[in-house]
């Protein structure tokens, strides 16, 4: 499995990542996660970041983020 | 209810003697702070249920292709409505762009948000009243409104990076809509986050706000900064273009000023310069601006703060 974080890398970028790092761990799969900083492929998904992406399908973005149960359920939605 | 549960803390828990400043000082501070975090709690929760029915998507698809003034004065209130990371500034003017959001109209949506903040909000109504929060708020969209009708007319877009043009947008896929109850959820975690960050910060806030209620002098700014200084306005922006806070930071000082006997549009045109005008948000916005826009844009909401200060100095 594919997770990209989208977002330049400011603080809720960083917690999204930490947020998808815990909900992979807690899931027990394998997945590599990305941070995608590059504006041309960050604008392929969305224009709200942070964004989380799971296998090339756009799963959340922007403010507020995703509670972390209910980043487990996104991740596992595409297991 | 509130009030004599702080004074049951004050005088019988703790014991303090009634009539001392000491006593009269923590009362007020466990009040305060009360009041406060009860508040916080109800309408950060009630803003974050609000929020989630306005994704940037949807005002996206709202603002494009309006015309100025409704176009601006839409822009604005959606500013306050629209959650979204100041991180994500870039991708949403490219998206804006792109969709024919016109280019004052973007800019009127980019500035309200900052500028009004539901925490400041908050601590504005537990402080001074619903009518300076009610000021805050008009001061706030006014900027916004002016300062994008302004950049709006002055054709600026040969100064946006030309890749923003040329970005390929891709066909984004609209996520289906939460459910009410998936809403709730979200707002409630996201208020106690909220309020996980700041929860130190505002009680340090009350309790300068109580120190100097008590220990300086009422009218020790009045005679600098008073209306009949009108220095004051453009001297109080100048200090506050330079400094940065968010705007639940800048509030503790903005309640000094105000006890101090700093004209209340003196006190809003500081808050304004702190929270709308910052070198982090100048290196995040050059990415997609040309320096010359770039200096206009400071300037022009330099001249909007400025006169929106004289503006409630001489009507309230």
């Amino acid at each position: 499995m594919e997770i990209k974080i989208l977002g330049p890398g400011c603080a809720n970028c960083h917690k999204m990542e930490e947020l998808a790092k815990t909900a992979v761990k807690e899931l027990g799969i394998d997945a590599k996660i990305k941070m995608i900083s590059d504006i041309q492929e960050i604008m392929k998904y969305t224009m709200s970041t942070p964004g989380l992406v799971v296998n090339g399908k756009l799963k959340h973005s922007g403010k507020p983020l995703p509670s972390p149960e209910r980043v487990k359920e996104l991740i596992r939605s595409e297991i | 209810m509130l009030k004599s549960f702080a004074a049951y803390i004050t005088y019988d828990l703790i014991n303090l003697p009634r009539d001392s400043r000491l006593a009269d000082a923590l009362n007020f501070f466990i009040y305060d702070t009360i009041k406060i975090f009860l508040l916080l709690f109800v309408v950060i929760f009630a803003i974050s249920v609000i929020r989630s029915y306005f994704p940037p998507e949807k005002t996206k698809r709202i603002l494009s292709h309006k015309k100025e003034f409704i176009g601006n004065i839409l822009a604005a209130l959606l500013g306050i409505v629209t959650p979204f990371c100041s991180c994500s500034a870039v991708p949403l003017f490219i998206g804006f762009v792109e969709a024919g959001v016109p280019l004052g109209i973007t800019f009127s949506f980019l500035i309200s948000s900052p500028m009004v903040n539901e925490v400041a909000i908050v601590l504005l109504w537990g402080l001074f009243g619903w009518r300076v929060t009610a000021i805050y708020i008009g001061a706030g969209l006014l900027t916004a409104i002016s300062a994008g009708m302004i950049i709006g007319k002055l054709k600026l877009e040969k100064w946006i990076e030309e890749y923003v043009f040329k970005i390929h947008v891709g066909h984004w896929q609209a996520a289906s809509p939460p459910a009410f109850r998936e809403r709730l959820a979200v707002a409630k975690w996201n208020t106690l986050d909220i309020l996980k960050k700041i929860w130190l910060f505002i009680i340090i806030a009350i309790g300068i706000g109580g120190f100097i209620h008590g220990y300086v002098p009422q009218d020790f700014l009045t005679h600098y900064a008073g209306k009949g200084n009108p220095f004051a306005v453009p001297v109080a922006v100048a200090i506050g273009v330079p400094l940065y806070s968010n705007a639940a930071g800048v509030i503790p000082i903005v309640y000094a000023l105000m006890e101090k006997g700093m004209s209340m549009g003196t006190v809003l045109a500081f808050m304004m310069a702190v929270t709308a005008l910052s070198l982090p948000e100048m290196i995040i916005l050059r990415k997609v601006l040309k320096i010359p826009l770039l200096g206009v844009f400071v300037g022009i909401m330099t001249a909007t703060i400025i006169a929106v200060g004289y503006l409630f100095n001489a009507i309230l």
